[in-house]
């Protein structure tokens, strides 16, 4: 098979790590050759963030280019549509509508496009955009955003609900194990 | 088992499997999980030296007891432990020794993009390349054996892609080595001018042991193609880059070892194909080494000096066209990494700002504050140069000295800041030095450090005072302030300025991200007091915005530091 590519794109502190372990965790198990490409450092402290996926028969490169991601999971509206210009012709992008103001907004040097869930759609790209957070809460943490974004991106994979539970127990700590299995299920059904 | 492991992580496992007993090792990304996981291995001792010279020896005496020892440093801390590098290659070893270098191409958490396989070349030492989490593992062992077998240090390059991926990867059980014992032995190990002769054409007839090792050994392979019009020489990621674009279409000389080269492998490639392209990202260390032994190749002037390569720079630069993409018309803002909220460095950031002083920065999470709007740093050159380089800029000008002040934090003041701070005490610069003491190493992922109180593993450990090390050195005026207290750090700043004589300033109080802080909570604005007046929007905080003309604070991200309730004149924050 062709190789996949799932990028994964947030702020940092979004907990976009968690997701590509757990997702990299399944692809394995499944037999398939997997690479997974984080970054560390000083792309954190609330940085623009990306985690690269990518699963085939045999993968070489570590990392995503521009226009070969089949599909980008975005835990944030900006870094959608910073990251967009990577996804494939054909590709769908997933993104959580919530909006975290980068320090060039705060300090008014720049402006926070409006719309961008729409102006994305406009392009003719396959965008599936929707209320994460609200969904985190509603599991019971605002920090389960990113199991709520996992279970949304299991409905474009055939993965049994077993596949990605046990997944989710061997990754998650014990105490948050709940809240973060109803996240996933309120994100697969949304 | 077939496992998912970071090279960092796998690499580690391939000193564990190989026998390393002895670990020194200074942070750095992306070097920096390498000794952290090799850390969790009870069979392996391991410890964050204060610089990365100091690691490398430590290393070279546990290898000098015959122990197996590694030290592992980004492509910039090789700098610092450059010294010690240079002259291991005349002693060589007892017991294997290896040391990591991983580059960062790209610059994702670096000053510079230095290629570090000029060291392997000018210090006539091996050094092996691995491209995925595997060979990270392999080439750990390969390299204790040669490393024993020659008589050197080993260096094993990494980068940030390899460093910072996860391939799959399978283990296998730990294999103890041996300790050699220690045998004094002063022409090999003494190198003073008498000895270190003797040892030089060693070291070269060593060079050309290594050069026909890199013939025969198969982590220099090649990989036969379809189609012999071209081949490529490549190494590291670029050769995963080269064979995600062409698979198997064409020939491919891969190299795992970087220094020495082959000669005749590669004369007999080249031999086989039309034309050679070398892909190696950074400089032309393999293109340069084929030209010098004749064999024409095209590399650089396709590819460049600068930057990461990617499939997509390779396969345009052969012509191959690359998939087509669409982006939004909008102005897309940055998103750069900002000091968190609850960010000690903040307050006494805002207080130099405000004091509009000149400051010679350093290497950490306080670099940020050169962003705006703090906008607060002059310069930054490299660890330590903050201290030494306002000596200098202070010493023949007394209106500098007046305005102007060093900032480092607590691992790198111990990494190389107090030799800089002995040079201003003994030759007495009126220079004021502030250390940031947040009790960590910040900016790699929280690492202990001398000052800390506790080592690698954990434990608590002697815990250097750095008011007495200050004092010692020859300060007098040492005192301590308390980042969120603005009115105590512009004091503190003022007085220490004025002063004719040396003097430090330790901010102190522990990153807001250590898990044993205990936060107040956040604050919120009360939106009938606030006027607007943006004061609290000077300190560049993440928790804090502007909606309808009314500052509104985040309350996922605040964590009560007070810092911004301080600036604001109509006492709008409330707890």
């Amino acid at each position: 098979m062709k190789t996949k590519n799932i990028m994964i794109v947030g702020v940092g502190g979004q907990g976009t790590l968690l997701a590509s372990k757990l997702l990299g965790k399944i692809l394995l198990s499944k037999g398939y050759d997997v690479k997974v490409s984080e970054v560390h450092g000083m792309s954190q402290r609330g940085g623009s963030v990306v985690t690269y996926v990518r699963y085939g028969d045999k993968v070489y490169s570590p990392v995503i280019d521009k226009g070969e991601a089949d599909m980008i999971l975005s835990f944030e509206l900006l870094e959608a549509a910073r990251w967009l210009e990577f996804l494939a012709e054909d590709g769908v992008i997933i993104t959580n509508t919530q909006q975290t103001n980068p320090m060039p907004v705060i300090t008014g040097a720049a402006e926070y496009p409006a719309d961008l869930d729409k102006k994305i759609k406009a392009l003719g790209v396959k965008a599936e955009c929707f209320d994460a957070l609200s969904l985190a809460v509603e599991a019971g943490s605002s920090k389960a955003v990113n199991l709520v974004l996992l279970g949304k991106l299991s409905q474009h994979f055939d993965f049994s609900e077993e596949d990605w539970m046990n997944a989710i127990e061997t990754s998650v700590p014990p105490k948050f194990l709940e809240i973060n299995k109803k996240a996933f299920t309120l994100g697969k059904n949304a | 088992m077939k496992t998912l492991m970071l090279g960092n992580e796998a690499f580690a496992r391939g000193l564990y499997e190989a026998g390393c007993k002895f670990v020194s090792s200074y942070p750095g990304t992306p070097s920096t999980e390498i000794t952290e996981c090799a850390a969790k291995y009870e069979e392996i001792y391991a410890e964050w030296a204060p610089n990365e010279k100091v690691a490398m020896e430590s290393a070279y005496g546990a290898s000098l007891a015959g122990k197996r020892s590694f030290c592992g440093m980004k492509h910039v801390g090789l700098n610092v432990a450059a010294d010690p590098l240079f002259t291991l290659s005349y002693t060589g070893i007892s017991a294997g020794m290896i040391i990591a270098v991983a580059d960062d191409a790209g610059m994702h958490s670096s000053q510079n993009e230095q290629d570090s396989r000029h060291y392997a070349v000018s210090a006539k030492l091996p050094m092996l390349e691995p491209a995925d989490s595997s060979e990270a593992i392999a080439f750990a062992k390969l390299a204790y054996e040669m490393s024993e077998k020659y008589d050197t240090p080993v260096i094993i390059k990494m980068c940030t892609r390899v460093a910072h991926s996860q391939s799959i990867i399978e283990t296998s059980d730990r294999v103890e080595a041996e300790d050699k014992k220690y045998e004094k032995n002063i022409a090999k190990y003494v190198m003073m001018p008498g000895y270190a002769k003797l040892k030089h054409p060693i070291v070269e007839a060593r060079i050309a042991a290594l050069t026909e090792f890199a013939e025969s050994t198969d982590i220099n392979r090649i990989e036969k193609g379809e189609d012999n019009s071209i081949g490529f020489i490549t190494g590291s990621t670029s050769y995963q880059y080269v064979k995600e674009v062409f698979g198997d279409k064409y020939p491919v000389l891969k190299l795992g070892m970087v220094n020495p080269l082959p000669v005749k492998k590669i004369k007999d490639f080249a031999a086989q194909v039309n034309e050679v392209i070398v892909i190696e990202e950074l400089d032309d260390i393999i293109e340069s080494h084929c030209k010098k032994i004749g064999v024409p190749c095209k590399g650089k002037e396709l590819f460049g000096f600068v930057g990461e390569y990617s499939q997509n720079l390779i396969a345009e630069k052969m012509g191959i066209s690359i998939p087509k993409n669409k982006k939004v018309e909008d102005a897309i803002p940055g998103r750069p990494p900002v000091m968190c909220a609850g960010c000690p460095h903040r307050g006494l950031f805002y207080t130099l700002k405000k004091n509009k002083v000149n400051v010679i920065g350093d290497i950490g999470c306080y670099t940020l504050g050169a962003v705006a709007p703090l906008s607060t740093v002059d310069s930054v050159l490299c660890m330590g140069a903050s201290v030494s380089g306002l000596h200098g800029f202070n010493k023949l000008s007394e209106e500098n000295a007046q305005k102007s002040v060093a900032v480092i934090g607590d691992s790198t003041f111990m990494h190389s800041g107090i030799t800089g701070l002995v040079n201003i005490a003994y030759n007495e610069s009126d220079s004021t030095v502030i250390i940031l003491d947040n009790s960590i190493t910040g900016m790699t992922g929280h690492q202990q450090n001398p000052t800390t109180g506790f080592n690698l593993k954990g434990d608590p450990c002697t815990k250097i005072d750095l008011e007495a090390l200050c004092k010692s050195v020859g300060i007098r005026r040492v005192r301590v302030v308390d980042p969120y207290d603005l009115k105590d750090c512009d004091t503190a700043l003022k007085e220490e300025l004025a002063a004719k004589e040396p003097s430090v300033i330790i901010s102190r109080r522990p990153c807001a991200l250590l898990k044993y802080v205990k936060h107040p909570g956040p604050i919120s604005c009360d939106k009938d007091k606030c006027i607007g007046c943006k004061s609290c929007m000077k300190i560049g905080c993440p928790a804090i915005s502007i909606a309808d003309g009314k500052a509104v604070v985040d309350s996922t991200l605040c964590t009560g530091c007070g810092v911004c309730s301080q600036l604001c004149p109509k006492d709008a924050p409330k707890n």
